[in-house]
């Protein structure tokens, strides 16, 4: 029998529906890379008797004809999604052993669907960073390497980067709030789509800036995303910024077809000292496009350098207030002080890490009296313009065509003493998140160590299926087949 | 404009970490670091703009004021670090 590790998610699910194997030996490959990875680090918690009980109640699906869209396809959760009676941590020391009685709705919506869950992964403490080396767990390892120097996955899904890349677990659940799921997925030669704010529900995931934050796959292929997200979208009652529309069956999108497509290519994202690798990359991202039949326009988003300080404002500042809630009284893990004030105090000195206290305290400074107008409501206003900015490029173009990251994988441990320098890592996904629109990153190539490129396709809101569509025709003309050498199986 | 010590210690309590006289100096760095950075925004004039808070711009939807949901008061409790009875339990507030 062929590996069912190497599958992807479609081709699984085909398999299953001809037979070709059952949904618990699908699992049990699985489950057996992954507990012979552990030098990667992306699984915090490995539930493979849950996942077995799922694929054995899968296979009586298919027999009985029942087949559900995810029938059996065994997956990775971010430590992020609130699991019922399965430990969730956010990565954070101060959420102690939280065992949450309740299922994320991201979540339930793929059991529903007959997913198949392997574990908790990895990521960065609250979702606050970009390399997944500030978990309480420890740091990631990307099954990618260049020569013998072990490297970030990205973050903050570097656990659901590295597991999809090391093919451990066929799709994974992941959130993005400046660029966590698309920066990770450009580092691991996987693909990473982050909705738009609004298409999957919020209520049961940790919350980090609640304006910014969206759930969304990364997974082998763009059809992979496709089914992903088709299950993972619904709206939602319990979370008041849910938007009430019909999901579409993403995958249906998948036409091939972009003919007279307009893809429009913003200016301001060519930066001071992106390798040429990566101009070179995006220069080709275009003659792809445009021999698919896409008119090529130029746009401008002038705003855009603006885009990381006013994110390093808000997300902070909704931070500040969102991790108020972590005092030691109702959940997690408590120190005790002199009096209820010092309680508070050293809980949360002990159960914070040092980017996520850096974090709020920033959020706390710019919300504070005497500061509120020049920074935070500063920062809002910029927010508009860079929306602004995406609505008339929009009115010239369909997407948008860019480099998903300024550079690839770099090593464990370069950019840990330098926050500003790591903050950088997001200036070309941050801008989707402010103003709330969907985008992906699609693997396109290799720089020459060796390393994975990714491509980033920005729609317009709710342009998912465009934006599906667009991105099916550059993986197919990429032809990105490359996998990492595997050095880590025990 | 740069973060002191004196103005660390001062966030740090409205935000509720526990922070030592050691750790002052290098977080007063950082901070005013990322302040540094931030204070870019200043070169822009923003005279007139609506700030934007949410991309989703329409009103909050909103439902009816009525009971949906409750009665689970040991599930609430289940992860508490102390409880007494069917209350979180805390140090003592009130003399």
């Amino acid at each position: 029998m062929t590996d069912l590790t190497q599958l992807n998610l479609a081709d699984a699910r085909d398999g299953l529906a001809k037979k070709k194997f059952s949904a618990v030996e699908l699992t049990q490959a699985h489950i057996d890379r992954v507990s012979a990875s552990s030098a990667l680090n992306a699984y915090v918690l490995e539930t493979p008797e849950k996942a077995l009980a799922m694929a054995a109640e899968s296979d009586a699906k298919i027999a009985a004809g029942e087949t559900r869209p995810l029938e059996g396809l065994p997956i990775g959760v971010k430590d992020l999604f609130c699991t019922k009676g399965v430990r969730t941590t956010a990565c954070s020391n101060i959420l102690g052993d939280f065992t949450p009685p309740y299922e994320s709705t991201v979540t339930q919506n793929l059991w529903n669907d007959g997913a198949v869950m392997l574990g908790k992964l990895n990521n960065d403490e609250f979702a606050m960073g970009s390399s997944n080396e500030t978990s309480r767990f420890g740091p990631v390892v990307n099954p990618w390497k260049a020569g013998d120097t072990a490297l970030v996955p990205g973050g903050s899904s570097g656990g659901s980067s590295a597991a999809v890349a090391a093919r451990l677990g066929i799709a994974a659940t992941a959130t993005d709030t400046g660029g966590s799921i698309r920066q990770p997925a450009a580092f691991t030669g996987t693909v990473g789509l982050k909705p738009t704010y609004g298409r999957c529900s919020r209520w049961g995931i940790v919350a980090f800036a609640s304006s910014l934050d969206q759930a969304g796959p990364i997974t082998h292929t763009v059809r992979d995303a496709a089914m992903m997200l088709s299950s993972m979208a619904s709206f939602d009652k319990r979370d008041t910024t849910s938007v009430e529309r019909d999901v579409p069956n993403y995958e249906a999108a998948l036409t091939g077809d972009i003919k007279g497509l307009r893809v429009g290519i913003p200016q301001e994202y060519r930066v001071d000292n992106m390798p040429a690798e990566i101009e070179k990359l995006w220069q080709q991202g275009i003659e792809w496009l445009k021999a698919a039949g896409a008119e090529i326009v130029d746009v401008s988003l002038p705003h855009t350098r603006y885009a990381l300080p006013a994110y390093y404002i808000i997300a902070p500042a909704e931070a500040s207030s969102n991790l108020a809630r972590y005092d030691g009284v109702r959940y997690g893990a408590r120190q005790q002080g002199t009096d209820i004030d010092d309680m508070y105090a050293q809980t949360r000195a002990a159960g914070f890490g040092d980017e996520v206290k850096r974090r709020v305290m920033i959020g706390t400074y710019a919300l504070s009296a005497g500061y509120y107008d020049a920074y935070y409501v500063k920062a809002l206003q910029v927010r508009r313009l860079i929306a602004e900015d995406f609505t008339k490029a929009y009115e010239k173009c369909d997407v948008l065509l860019t480099p998903t990251t300024p550079s690839a994988a770099f090593e464990i441990g370069k950019n840990v003493e330098d926050p500003l320098e790591m903050y950088l890592n997001d200036v070309f996904t941050v801008t989707v998140n402010l103003a709330g629109l969907p985008g992906i990153s699609v693997p396109a190539g290799l720089d020459g160590d060796g390393l994975p490129l990714g491509l980033q396709l920005i729609g317009q809101a709710f342009g998912e299926e465009t934006l599906l569509r667009t991105a099916g025709v550059l993986e197919q003309a990429a032809g990105f087949d490359v996998q990492p050498q595997d050095w880590w199986s025990a | 404009m740069s973060v002191d010590e004196n103005m660390v210690r001062r966030i740090a309590n409205l935000a509720r970490i526990g922070v030592t006289n050691g750790e002052l100096p290098a977080l007063a760095k950082e901070l005013s670091a990322i302040i540094g950075f931030v204070e870019q925004l200043s070169e822009l004039d923003t005279d007139g703009v609506k700030p934007l808070t949410s991309a989703v711009e329409d009103r909050i939807r909103g439902r009816e004021d009525v009971v949906t949901d409750g009665g689970y008061a040991e599930d609430v409790l289940a992860n508490a670090p102390e409880k007494d009875d069917e209350y979180f339990a805390v140090p003592k507030v009130v003399e």
